[in-house]
């Protein structure tokens, strides 16, 4: 299988949705000539022109709002923020109109959109720059967020988000656009809402998603030297958050710990944890359930800021060795 | 009304009905129809007022008395095949758009039979596979749709158009102009109605706004831009029939804003502290448009008081129907809640 990178994944799934369904096309800003921000649309203007790689003007509320208008109304528009901070300035038409549309309408309507955010640290862009804000959206019904780990996911997943007749809220890491992985020729796709199994185990499960499933694997992998056994499941959609998958392997380790990159307090985490704690994998726990996340602080500039601001794979090794020696 | 009338209307007065309508193409029975049209507006108002009073409405509503010229003057010279996107005071749209106002009743006291089966209410009516892409509680909310709307109908090369309504509060969101911006640069088939009704809930609009009249701000995105005589239902078609003309010619975006005035306060909470009874007298006496079509109809003799008489009896009847249908009607199934978070 040839490899490519996460960003050439997510390139090629838009380009080829594109040329199979008339209906697809992509706006944003800088996403033509320029290529986008992180070069993911590069040369799809050339091959689609200006009409379905429509670049915006710098207008983010109206750029999600004409998404879920032409969504409406039979369209597939994939848009692009240039940084995943920046939804923030169009949670209005994401939030009040993509989301609520169908169900305020009776079933009526369909809002069958793809909104690209580019997320997460690492790169010195600081705190309006980097931010991780998949839990904000995972509370709104009517919205799927999903947040690919590897190339493979990215492409199949990002297929099925074009696919879907729901808004997806498509949340792609920036440090992972360089990540090459193992990506089929042929058509394929991954169904949302279903979570994968990145590396077996059998002493603890780490539910982990988007870069730091990179980072939980490593530990995983140095810690099997050890004969300590690390089970890394990654969701790889947040909502609709797969719970099956993840209670069946605590109930197989005994052991959760949850680590994402987004700040703590209010963090899908406790999603996770709350979910575990009302099933009957609650009664299998040898110990209590963790979580390590962003510390509750915005994204500092510094490099060793910034690093101490997120889990970093140390601190990943240390919690798990601490949850297995019960200091905590 | 010393501050009334300050700004000069791009049209001119309707005084002739017969030249007018000769000029417009069209004949005494769409004249007919579109003055019972708002009267069946102003009663479907007068009656949701009153199943509130009665207890019967579970949430709030905006009624739109007092603005019925600028629902049937527009949607009369639209096609059904365009899209709409209403704002919050928009009973009159949808009826002046042929909605059904049984299904507008039923919606209204929540049952099943209702548009949204329930689900929205008032404020969001919508019925998408007859193009009415819905009633917004958001102010500015439809606005931002229209964008994309446009680019649906550019792209698929169809003779639509996208009619985005709002209120003069709309005309101070960010989105105004993000909105006229990329209507503009890419020539998006989009007509922009600002009905400006005085009020933005209780904001006096030229106090709160920096200049007026609001086409300005279209002439700004270069935009053509009106501003117009909304209780004047036949100045209301023409410069939303020319708009339309323009948009449908390739031309681009045209924004057109009516004058005109709400009866009811803002919603159910409004206790009208922010206007006198003097002015709201004065806009039913001498501005209503109602009575001042009536007037016109009258005068060159295409409806004489017995046949208004009759309009309104129908209209009446009309009207109780819907009611009777609403209220006969199932409430919504508990057990389905969550059916429609997703598709």
């Amino acid at each position: 299988m040839p490899e490519i990178t996460y960003r050439e994944a997510i390139h090629d799934a838009m380009v080829e949705e594109m040329r199979r369904d008339e209906t697809v096309f992509l706006m944003g800003e800088d996403i033509g000539t320029y290529g986008g921000a992180f070069g993911v649309s590069a040369g799809m203007l050339a091959e689609f022109g200006p009409e379905r790689v429509r670049e915006t003007p710098i207008s983010e509320l109206a750029i999600v709002g004409a998404a879920a208008g032409a969504a409406m109304v039979g369209m597939k528009p994939i848009a692009e923020m240039m940084f995943m901070d920046f939804v923030l300035l169009a949670l209005e038409p994401l939030a009040n109109q993509a989301a609520k549309a169908r169900f305020m309408f009776g079933g009526k309507a369909t809002v069958p959109m793809v909104l690209r955010l580019p997320g997460g640290s690492g790169t010195g862009a600081a705190a309006q720059h980097s931010q991780s804000l998949e839990s904000i959206l995972m509370h709104i019904p009517g919205i799927k967020v999903v947040a690919p780990s590897t190339a493979y996911d990215a492409k199949g997943l990002l297929i099925s988000a074009i696919r879907d007749p729901n808004p997806v809220c498509f949340v792609e890491h920036k440090l992972l656009y360089k990540v090459k992985g193992e990506v089929p020729t042929e058509e394929y796709s991954i169904p949302l809402g279903v979570a994968e199994i990145k590396h077996e185990g059998s002493d603890l499960t780490i539910v982990t998603s988007g870069i730091m499933v990179q980072k939980s694997l490593a530990v995983a992998k140095k810690l099997e030297a050890e004969g300590i056994s690390v089970e890394v499941v990654d969701p790889r959609t947040l909502r609709p958050l797969d719970t099956e998958t993840i209670i069946k392997s605590v109930m197989k380790t005994g052991r959760l710990l949850v680590v994402h990159e987004a700040v703590k307090t209010g963090g899908w985490a406790g999603e996770v944890i709350a979910s575990v704690s009302e099933s009957p994998a609650f009664d299998y726990l040898d110990t209590p359930m963790r979580r390590l996340a962003g510390k509750d602080v915005p994204i500092p500039y510094n490099r060793n800021l910034e690093a101490a601001a997120v889990p970093q794979e140390a601190d990943i090794e240390a919690e798990v060795r601490a949850i297995l020696s019960n200091q905590y | 009304m010393a501050t009334w009338k300050k700004l000069e209307f791009d049209n001119y007065e309707t005084t002739d009905v017969l030249a007018k309508a000769k000029e417009l193409d069209l004949s005494n029975d769409n004249l007919l129809e579109m003055y019972q049209t708002m009267i069946r507006i102003r009663l479907f108002e007068e009656m949701a007022d009153k199943l509130y009073a009665l207890g019967k409405v579970h949430g709030t509503m905006h009624l739109s008395a007092g603005q019925e010229a600028v629902a049937v003057g527009t949607g009369f010279a639209i096609k059904r095949s365009d899209y709409l996107l209403n704002h919050h005071r928009g009973h009159g749209h949808f009826i002046a758009s042929g909605a059904d106002v049984g299904k507008m009743m039923a919606e209204f006291l929540g049952k099943d039979t209702g548009y949204c089966r329930g689900h929205g209410g008032s404020m969001h009516i919508a019925d998408v596979t007859a193009n009415n892409l819905g009633a917004n509680g958001i102010v500015g909310g439809g606005i931002q749709l229209a964008v994309g709307v446009g680019i649906a109908i550019q792209m698929r090369k169809t003779d639509q158009l996208v009619l985005t309504l709002f209120g003069d509060g709309a005309t101070n969101e960010g989105i105004f102009h993000e909105s006229l911006n990329m209507a503009s640069i890419w020539d998006l088939p989009v007509l922009y109605l600002c009905e400006n009704n005085k009020y933005g809930m209780s904001a006096d609009i030229t106090r709160v706004s920096s200049k007026l009249p609001f086409k300005d701000r279209a002439l700004a995105h270069d935009i053509p831009g009106y501003y117009i005589d909304g209780n004047d239902v036949l100045a209301v078609y023409e410069f939303i029939k020319n708009a339309a003309d323009h948009i449908r010619a390739g031309k681009g975006p045209v924004f057109v804003e009516a004058q005109t005035y709400r009866y009811f306060g803002h919603s159910k909470s409004d206790r009208n502290l922010y206007r006198t009874k003097d002015e709201i007298d004065y806009f039913k006496t001498e501005e209503d448009p109602i009575s001042r079509f009536r007037n016109l109809l009258f005068t060159a003799g295409i409806l004489d008081e017995k046949r208004a008489g009759e309009i309104r009896q129908e209209e009446e009847v009309n009207i109780d129907k819907a009611v009777e249908f609403a209220e006969n009607s199932p409430e919504p199934d508990v057990t389905k809640l969550t059916e429609w978070v997703y598709a």
